[in-house]
This record gives C-alpha cells, sequence and structure tokens, in this order.
C-alpha cells in the first residue's frame, strides 16, 4: 500500500490524466463486450443471474444463464426462457408448458418453474392468462453454476457494491502500470 | 511472499484458476456428445370432455385424457457433465383455430445417480390437457413426444426429442362420466 501512494507523489499531471484516460478505455471497454453481446445474441439481456429457487434442482440461486433471442429459431414447449411480467423489472427463469400459435404467427405460452407445483398464472399481470413474444427476454442456452453469487451479494448489501467499485476504481487510478 | 495478505491473495487466485480451468474442461469434454435415444410410447385409454376452465378463460373448452405407458432407457445419456435429464411428455396437434398446439402432460426429473430405465404403465397424466377452444373432439392427428432437458454442470441446455412418438385420435363423442 505504501508503494502506492509513493507513485501517486511521483506522477505529474500528464501522467495522472494518461491514467484516468485508462481507467476510461477499460470501462468503455466493458460497455463494448456488453453491448456486443446483446447484438449478436439478439437478448436485452444477454446474461442473466438466477434470483429464486423455483427451477431447483436444475439452477440454483447464484447460477449464471446465457441467454439468445432469435427470431427465427421460434419457442417451442419445454424450453427454458426468461420472462419479465409488464409492470415489473424482475426477469423470471421458468419452463414453457403450453403452447397455441395461430396461422398468423401470434403465439401465448404458459409457464411454470421446475420446483413450483403450479403453472405461473398467479405471477402474470391482474387479468393476464398467457404471455406473448413480447415477454419473453431470451431462452437459456448455456449455464455457468455459482459465478452469479456475486451480483446478488452486491444487490443485496449496495455497501459491498460501493466499496468494491471505489477500490477499483482507486487502484487503477493510482497504480503505475 | 512474506506477507499474510499476498499469501492469500496467491491461494485464492489459485484456487479461482484451477475451479475455472475444471468447470471449462467439464464443458469441452462433453460438448459435443450425442444425447438421442428411443422411446416407446402406448396410449391405453383416449378421452374428451367439454368442461368450463376455471383455470383460464371459464369457457367450456375440451379437455383432452389419455392413461400411457412408456418405456425408455436413459442410461447412456449421463456422464460427469450431466446433473440431470428434465423429462417431458408432449402432445403436439393442430386445430381449426391455431395452426400449433404444444401441451405438456407429464414430466419427470431424473439426476445422475437415479434409475434411468423408464418403465411405466398406465400413467396418468399430470397436467392438465385443455385446449384453446374445442379443437380436440375427432382430432385424428395428436401426437406424443418426448423429450429431454440435458441440464450440464456447466455449458450447454440441449433439448432433444426421443425416436419413436405415437399418434392417436380422440373420440367424436365427449365423455360425460367421471374416470
Amino acid at each position: 500500500m505504501d508503494s502506492l501512494f509513493e507513485d501517486l507523489r511521483r506522477m505529474n499531471k500528464r501522467q495522472f490524466l494518461y491514467q484516468v484516460l485508462s481507467f476510461g478505455m477499460i470501462v468503455s471497454s466493458a460497455l463494448m463486450i456488453w453491448k456486443g453481446l446483446m447484438v449478436v445474441t439478439g437478448s436485452e439481456s444477454p446474461i442473466v443471474v438466477v434470483l429464486s429457487g423455483s427451477m431447483e434442482p436444475a439452477f440454483h440461486r447464484g447460477d449464471l444463464l446465457f441467454l439468445t433471442n432469435y427470431e427465427q429459431d421460434p419457442i417451442r414447449v419445454g424450453e427454458i426462457v426468461v420472462f419479465k411480467v409488464e409492470g415489473r423489472d424482475i426477469p423470471i427463469v421458468h419452463r414453457v408448458l403450453k403452447l397455441h400459435e395461430r396461422s398468423n404467427g401470434t403465439v401465448k405460452f404458459l409457464t411454470k418453474g421446475d420446483n413450483n407445483s403450479v403453472d405461473d398464472r398467479g405471477l402474470y399481470a391482474p387479468g393476464q392468462l398467457w404471455l406473448t413474444k413480447k415477454d419473453i427476454v431470451g431462452r437459456a442456452r448455456g449455464l455457468l453454476p455459482y459465478v452469479g453469487m456475486v451480483t446478488i451479494y452486491m444487490n443485496e448489501y449496495p455497501k459491498v457494491k460501493y466499496a468494491l467499485l471505489a477500490g477499483l476504481a482507486g487502484y487503477v487510478l493510482i497504480h503505475r502500470e | 511472499m512474506h506477507s499474510a495478505f499476498t499469501r492469500c491473495h496467491a491461494l485464492a487466485a489459485y484456487t479461482v484458476s484451477v475451479l475455472a480451468g475444471l468447470t471449462f474442461v467439464c464443458f469441452v469434454t462433453t460438448a459435443f456428445r450425442d444425447y438421442s435415444a428411443n422411446a416407446d410410447i402406448n396410449t391405453v385409454t383416449v378421452l374428451v370432455r367439454n368442461v368450463p376452465d376455471y383455470s383460464a378463460s371459464r369457457e367450456k373448452n375440451d379437455m383432452g385424457f389419455m392413461i400411457f405407458d412408456l418405456k425408455a432407457d436413459l442410461r447412456p445419456l449421463f456422464n460427469w457433465n450431466v446433473k440431470q435429464l428434465f423429462l417431458y411428455l408432449t402432445a403436439e396437434y393442430e386445430t381449426p383455430s391455431n395452426k400449433l398446439n404444444q401441451v405438456v402432460i407429464w414430466d419427470k426429473i431424473i439426476q445422475r445417480g437415479e434409475n434411468a430405465v423408464l418403465d411405466h404403465k398406465n400413467i396418468r397424466p399430470k397436467y392438465y390437457f385443455w385446449d384453446d377452444g374445442n379443437g380436440l373432439r375427432g382430432n385424428k392427428n395428436v401426437t406424443l413426444t418426448l423429450s429431454w432437458n440435458v441440464i450440464p454442470n456447466a455449458g450447454h441446455l440441449p433439448i432433444l426429442v426421443a425416436k419413436g412418438n405415437h399418434r392417436f385420435t380422440f373420440p367424436e363423442e365427449y365423455t360425460t362420466t367421471k374416470m
């Protein structure tokens, strides 16, 4: 830690600005990767964290899911979809139980969590009996276990999130490469 | 490495790297496996009723009811990266109002280590088979297929359909008695 402060004292204005620029580059790269993923997968949220135990024993709280949302690949029964109920922000990861498609292309779905005993009609908006394509954020294609716990801790204890971000920002700005 | 902090840091970094490497190996060694298998499905009883659907629009909709047999050997599908298989039996059909209908009537979870040989007779459906309308009576082409979703420890989530589906017809008359 002492060596870090020594570096800071030795830095002149130009070097400090260079450090700020490096920091900016890291942030922009991260943003570019995220937005690029959104385009490639076609989903507004290509990586989601499983928040509840309603899909156990397949997915546990804290697992990471990779989603795609391709139009030309229609959703079929048995697939794991992530959807958002109108008016609510939380994504729900459940499985499609029933599907009815008209010849004009409109589809309606009913979903159910593997670990729930009833279907999701109780979770939908009041008066809503079915999900439509626009409610669906994407289809789960890949799984990475446990990694999402970090996000859950950061959301439940915001102080941890701020401390981590402040520490990271400080480290990048002060440390001399 | 002199301070406790650097030692802890090195240990933590090494642990995370090894875990990440193992996860990747798990994924890569099973990414191209073939998870197909055969299934033997048969219907024993097939009925259709026309009753108000209180879970949905409260209109009178067709409700199908089938008792079926199921036979499949899914043991070769399991490997060190398969955490569980989610099996589901789908009834797929077409009606005048809907081009495609898919209804899951039965499902089962088989975890790695559990018995993966299915040989069930006279299974009752787990979920109500409601149609979106009145298109089941006399429907000549309803197909029952067994599918499974492979849930890995880490990696792809493929869905496969068993080879061997079963087509049946719903009767022309509604059943009004209790079954």
